[in-house]
């Protein structure tokens, strides 16, 4: 039963109830990522203003772990300095990417910390890193 | 009329894996061998047994081991004709996989050494597939067009899964070179009627080719009551290993076609400037072959065809029926294919209303150790005509069972509870 501990209620509620789903204007950057694996697929806008993320709009299809994890993003990054989620960002994607060997550092994470129990599924750390590579990306984008 | 006796739980005894756990104390539950078969006790000892006492290379080795490692190689390649029924031993083609054997009938299209026109392909050539192909069998229809700049079209797929063949007579015509179509589908389970088709082929002085991969190792397939041109299929999901897939080809067209690959074993005679070439089927058999896959595969014939393929048919029959049955009671289950067991195998492709399949494929795992696959199978464009990103399928073979369907009913219950 390690999946369904992969499927934390945190992540359900965020598939089942999405935060902040839907393009919205005005925007600086969009961009358009996919899973070629599973064909998983998000776009994604950022609206910045003075080191701030003012608002990450998405819209999308996939597994739940994508989806959930669009949603969590929007949340902890709408509102904040794109510095300090640029850097939850980059703490997301160790955790993701260390097999499950890695302690998660909550205070950084805030609600992501749900998303621990993916690491150790190979095949789905894509599912979970999809929308928050595009934001990633969206705002490279957006300060070029 | 009677069909042979089948005891499913004989059968299963025949398969060690079968029998394992898998970790937690779940029992395994197969349902992928569309994807890939278990195998037999039979072909693992058979395999084992060759590496143990009988390796060598083959074709050039004088010595005991060189004519014994041979002997079982060639050998399968007799076992591997009369299963088929090719008429010529010399019409078996052994190649790593069924791509591999569609691309060497593709390149033997539009290559200027191929003088035979019935292999000249340029613009204003059509080449003809199916909306439902494995993408084995677009992708190097898709490189040829490219390369010659002929054009590639197909037939669509209907709402049921069904080939569409209302346009038949407008797709194939005088213009169409090869005509290359799936046998059973890898995702919705559909048997094509070949005859149809092929007799338009025909009357335009077309070739055809049968993507055969989901067919020989379910029902039988003898490839001169099909009358094609090119037939190709897997070792892998007939329950013999991965490494070896089989072309079989009219003896007069592989005669005519140039080499695929280069290399030892396919030549006669070597210059600095120039090589003729041995004669089919080793023309296409460049460097060592797999050799202890072919005896795998070989013993994986001779196991099939003790069990019966008219008996491993039914049974696939009885499941798929059950397995529709089944399936159509879930609320919010979608079947993408044909809903009744006419002209389709042991495949059954689903989607789940608001859940994504590799959701279900998760749980399905995790929690009753139910093995399917999720994703598009290699058929995206199937996927796209049915507007879905992915499905969830699974695949029967001989050694499945009815509890087995309902362990994967059950398991669908349960995904949907969790993400209902």
């Amino acid at each position: 039963m390690i999946a369904e501990s992969m499927y934390q209620e945190l992540i359900l509620e965020h598939y089942k109830h999405p935060q902040g789903r839907g393009l919205r204007e005005p925007y600086d950057a969009e961009v358009h990522h996919v899973n070629p694996t599973c064909g998983d697929e998000v776009t994604l806008r950022v609206k910045l203003d003075d080191g701030k993320v003012l608002d990450v709009s998405y819209d999308g299809q996939g597994c739940s772990i994508s989806q959930a994890a669009a949603s969590v993003l929007h949340e902890l990054a709408t509102g904040s300095t794109v510095e300090e989620t640029l850097s939850v960002v980059d703490e997301f994607t160790r955790l993701m990417q260390g097999r499950g060997q890695i302690e998660a550092d909550e205070d950084v994470l805030g609600d992501a910390v749900a998303f621990a129990g993916v690491a150790k599924f190979p095949a789905r750390v894509k599912c979970a890193l999809l929308s928050w590579m595009a934001f990633k990306d969206a705002v490279l984008r957006s300060q070029a | 009329m009677s069909v042979p006796s089948f005891d499913v739980e004989r059968v299963r005894k025949d398969f060690p894996i079968l029998s394992r756990e898998l970790p937690g104390g779940r029992p395994l539950v197969y349902l992928d061998s569309g994807n890939s078969s278990q195998k037999p006790a039979q072909v693992i000892d058979t395999m084992r047994d060759h590496l143990a006492q009988h390796y060598s290379n083959v074709g050039r080795a004088l010595h005991a081991l060189g004519s014994e490692s041979t002997e079982a190689y060639e050998a399968a390649r007799d076992k591997i004709a009369q299963f088929v029924g090719a008429s010529s031993r010399d019409e078996i083609v052994f190649t790593k996989n069924a791509s591999e054997a569609i691309n060497l009938v593709a390149y033997g299209f539009g290559n200027p050494v191929n003088t035979d026109d019935r292999f000249r392909v340029g613009p204003g050539d059509e080449i003809v597939i199916t909306e439902m192909e494995h993408h084995s069998n677009i992708v190097p229809w898709q490189l040829l067009a490219q390369r010659t700049g002929a054009t590639l079209r197909w037939f669509s797929v209907t709402d049921e899964g069904r080939l569409s063949l209302d346009d038949l007579d407008e797709l194939v015509n005088e213009r169409t070179k090869i005509v290359s179509i799936v046998h059973q589908s890898n995702v919705l389970g559909t048997v094509n009627s070949i005859s149809p088709i092929l007799a338009r082929a025909r009357e335009v002085g077309a070739l055809m080719m049968i993507d055969a991969s989901q067919s020989v190792p379910h029902q039988r397939v003898d490839v001169t009551d099909l009358d094609v041109d090119f037939v190709a299929f897997t070792g892998h999901k007939m329950l013999g290993p991965s490494g070896i897939g089989v072309l079989w080809g009219r003896r007069e067209l592989l005669d005519a076609m140039p080499p695929f690959l280069g290399g030892g074993e396919m030549i006669e005679a070597v210059w600095m400037d120039h090589s003729t070439y041995a004669p089919v089927p080793h023309k296409f058999e460049a460097g060592t072959p797999p050799i202890v896959e072919a005896v795998g595969l070989g013993a994986a014939a001779d196991y099939l065809t003790s069990i019966g393929m008219d008996a491993i048919k039914q049974h696939e029959r009885e499941l798929t029926a059950y397995a529709l049955d089944a399936l159509a009671e879930l609320p919010g289950l979608r079947i993408v294919g044909p809903r009744t067991v006419i002209a389709r195998g042991g495949t059954v492709s689903f989607t789940l209303d608001g859940i994504h399949p590799h959701d279900v494929g998760q749980i399905l795992d995790d929690v009753f150790g139910v093995a399917v696959r999720v994703g598009h199978h290699c058929a995206r464009p199937l996927h796209l005509r049915f507007g879905i990103p992915a499905t969830t399928r699974a695949s029967f073979y001989l050694y499945n069972t009815t509890a087995e369907i309902d362990a994967l009913v059950r398991g669908l219950h349960h995904v949907q509870k969790v993400f209902g």
